[in-house]
């Protein structure tokens, strides 16, 4: 794939960056200086400040949140607007720091004290931090930030985080470098650091979900593959909606999405570039319907359903062609499948037990073990990209449920009911859920939601969408 | 010419109360109405449909059948309604036929549609034993993604779980 956005296809409406698909995930900045792909987005990683407090640090209790307690209180903190160090880059300055505000406020660990409570504000980025004056109002964390612009259409933005109690830097600070229009990726990246500093967990808001945008009446709803970023924006489509499409789901690196789509008239397998948005049938078996694709870990294979007649079972089958292999042969419905991360294993939901139950198999197929065991039906499952856990949909007296069991089907715990919910994908640090949930009625409609793998931080997240799928994080 | 003259004296009053709004899209409009209007009364007065129609496919015989909360069994009304298919096919053989198999809301997006493959299924293999040539049909299931009543009881689930025979009118060898 080409990294030359001038090759694109109007429709294509690039992306504000294409970073996996150049290589050259992070760099230092002197070394790209004068680097010929300049529109490109860096995200460039430089020491803003000798690392002198990481051993003084040690001697204090660190400013943390222990993501597996029960009981965490959210955590306050302070994201004045970063200092503008060029005229032009106010805007930038403010915007900034709202977007890294809401993303660690957003996941419900974080609380931010609003800008009316400060007592002083950040004016230079590289002066000494009133720490008295952040502890008056309680502020235990301080993001504090600066941007300038620099020619060709980039800024440069840097942070840094503080413990206010223990008026300590936290980590280095750390510099980005990207053009403009990527602005929202780096303030992305700078509250990923904020939030992996404090939790010691991998963040998850430089990232992109896949999902299906819906329109129009119950009976004749129109569907679209759309991608936007975790949070909602940067909405483009990929699809047109004159075809229904259903289930898209990304590559590991993000580079691809594969789907299901009725461009034929029947059910078949698309695999769609993210870059380019060109896509080609992957399997195309005369007679058959084919869906529920998702990719292996290595990117290479695929594992999805095959209809034949009444029966449904898996199959996998090479990204690059080729006689797709069976990997079930019952008379009954298999469907749904999910790797596990280290691509060993598949999860999958099958009725051969008389309903919808949970099965474990090998990733060439064989004996499956059936894993769960609760009352009711049990679909869609998922397995966690850290490998711990399997989320799914439950349905159980006429109420929907999505939930996470450990991978031998033990700990089962329910984290959301409503009417109709369903299809999970999982944040890339394996700490957030992102699914359907649609209301009923005449006027009923699907809107993405996320909640936490603890039950708590139910929130909405786009209105008319459904099937999300989770990228990685984004380099 | 009585119905001409009737669309055109229409045409004529309702152009005079719309003069700011697009005479031409009236004439047109009601033009096409008031000579539809005559044509249309010809069926309406002959009654029955032609049984050889698809017309009468769908609506005398019954294009579809229902089926009971997760099950791709045919009922025994589904079994009359497909022997009567059947026949149909059986006497009209230069037609095809698509049957889409379809579910209610109540079920995850995979799982309805391999129901759906099933119930489409049931009615293919039905067919066949009654003599219609597998080779005049398809089969596509559409899951739980074209409900035809929408809303969220079993008074409109019931009639979302259906296979549904779509007579093509590409004629096969």
């Amino acid at each position: 794939m080409s990294c030359d956005f001038a090759n694109m296809t109007p429709t294509s409406r690039k992306l504000p960056n294409e970073i996996d698909a150049c290589g050259g995930a992070l760099q230092f900045w002197d070394a790209v200086k004068g680097y010929p792909y300049m529109k490109r987005f860096f995200v460039v990683l430089t020491l803003v400040m000798a690392s002198v407090w990481a051993s003084v640090a040690a001697a204090q209790e660190p400013l943390r949140i222990e993501l597996d307690n029960p009981n965490i209180e959210p955590l306050p903190f302070a994201a004045p607007n970063f200092v503008a160090e060029t005229a032009g880059a106010d805007q930038f300055a403010a915007d900034l720091a709202r977007v890294v505000a809401a993303d660690l406020s957003n996941s419900g660990l974080f609380r931010e004290i609003p800008k009316e409570a400060f007592i002083s504000n950040i004016t230079s980025f590289d002066s000494p931090v009133q720490f008295a004056d952040w502890k008056a109002i309680n502020a235990q964390a301080l993001v504090t930030g600066s941007v300038s612009t620099a020619g060709d259409n980039q800024i440069v933005v840097k942070f840094r985080l503080f413990d206010v109690f223990s008026e300590q830097q936290l980590g280095e600070g750390l510099q980005f470098v990207g053009s403009t229009d990527g602005w929202r990726r780096m303030a992305h990246k700078v509250a990923d650091a904020v939030y992996s500093r404090i939790t010691g967990e991998g963040g998850y808001f430089d990232s992109r979900v896949v999902y299906v945008s819906e329109s129009g009446p119950k009976n004749a709803r129109a569907k679209r593959i759309a991608i936007m970023d975790y949070d909602g924006e940067n909405n483009q489509f990929l699809t047109t909606d004159q075809s229904i499409v259903l289930a898209p789901r990304f590559s590991p690196n993000g580079n691809r999405v594969i789907y299901t789509s009725y461009e034929t008239g029947f059910p078949k397998i698309y695999v769609l570039d993210v870059g380019t948005v060109s896509r080609q049938v992957l399997q195309d078996q005369p007679g058959t319907m084919s869906f529920a694709p998702r990719f292996a870990p290595d990117g290479q294979s695929v594992v999805y359903s095959l209809t034949t007649g009444s029966n449904t079972d898996l199959y996998k089958m090479s990204i690059a062609g080729g006689a797709p292999a069976q990997l079930t042969s019952d008379p009954t419905i298999e469907t749904a499948p999910s790797f596990s991360p280290d691509g060993s294993r598949i999860v999958f939901e099958s009725d051969r037990s008389g309903t919808q139950q949970l099965y474990v198999m090998g990733a060439n197929g064989g004996e499956a073990t059936r894993i769960s065991f609760g009352q009711g039906r049990y679909g869609t499952p998922v397995w966690s990209p850290r490998g711990d856990l399997i989320a799914f949909t439950k349905q159980n007296r006429g109420r929907f449920h999505i939930g996470v069991m450990n991978t031998d089907g033990s700990g089962e715990r329910l984290l959301t009911a409503s009417f109709l919910d369903e299809g999970p994908t999982w944040s890339p640090n394996g700490r957030v859920i992102m699914f359907t949930r649609e209301t009923s009625g005449e006027g009923g409609s699907s809107t993405l939601h996320s909640v936490d793998i603890s039950g708590r931080n139910l929130r909405a997240v786009r209105q008319g969408g459904s099937d999300p799928s989770w990228s990685p994080l984004l380099k | 010419m009585k119905t001409l003259s009737t669309a055109m004296l229409l045409t004529a009053s309702l152009g005079l109360s719309a003069c700011s709004g697009g005479l031409f899209n009236q004439n047109d409009r009601l033009g096409t109405g008031g000579a539809g209007t005559g044509i249309d009364n010809t069926p309406v007065t002959t009654g029955a449909l032609a049984p050889n129609s698809v017309a009468y496919f769908n609506q005398t015989i019954g294009d579809r059948v229902l089926f009971a909360v997760d099950t791709s069994t045919l009922t025994d009304v589904g079994r009359a309604t497909l022997a009567q298919q059947a026949s149909w096919l059986n006497t009209n053989t230069s037609f095809t036929a698509i049957i889409e198999g379809h579910a209610d809301e109540q079920g995850t997006r995979e799982y309805n549609l391999a129901l759906g493959a099933r119930r489409a299924a049931a009615v293919r293999d039905y067919l066949v034993s009654q003599g219609v040539a597998d080779g005049r049909m398809r089969t596509v299931t559409f899951g739980k993604e074209r409900p035809i009543e929408v809303c969220s009881t079993e008074a409109c689930y019931s009639k979302n779980r259906r296979a549904v025979t779509v007579i093509g009118a590409g004629a096969t060898s």
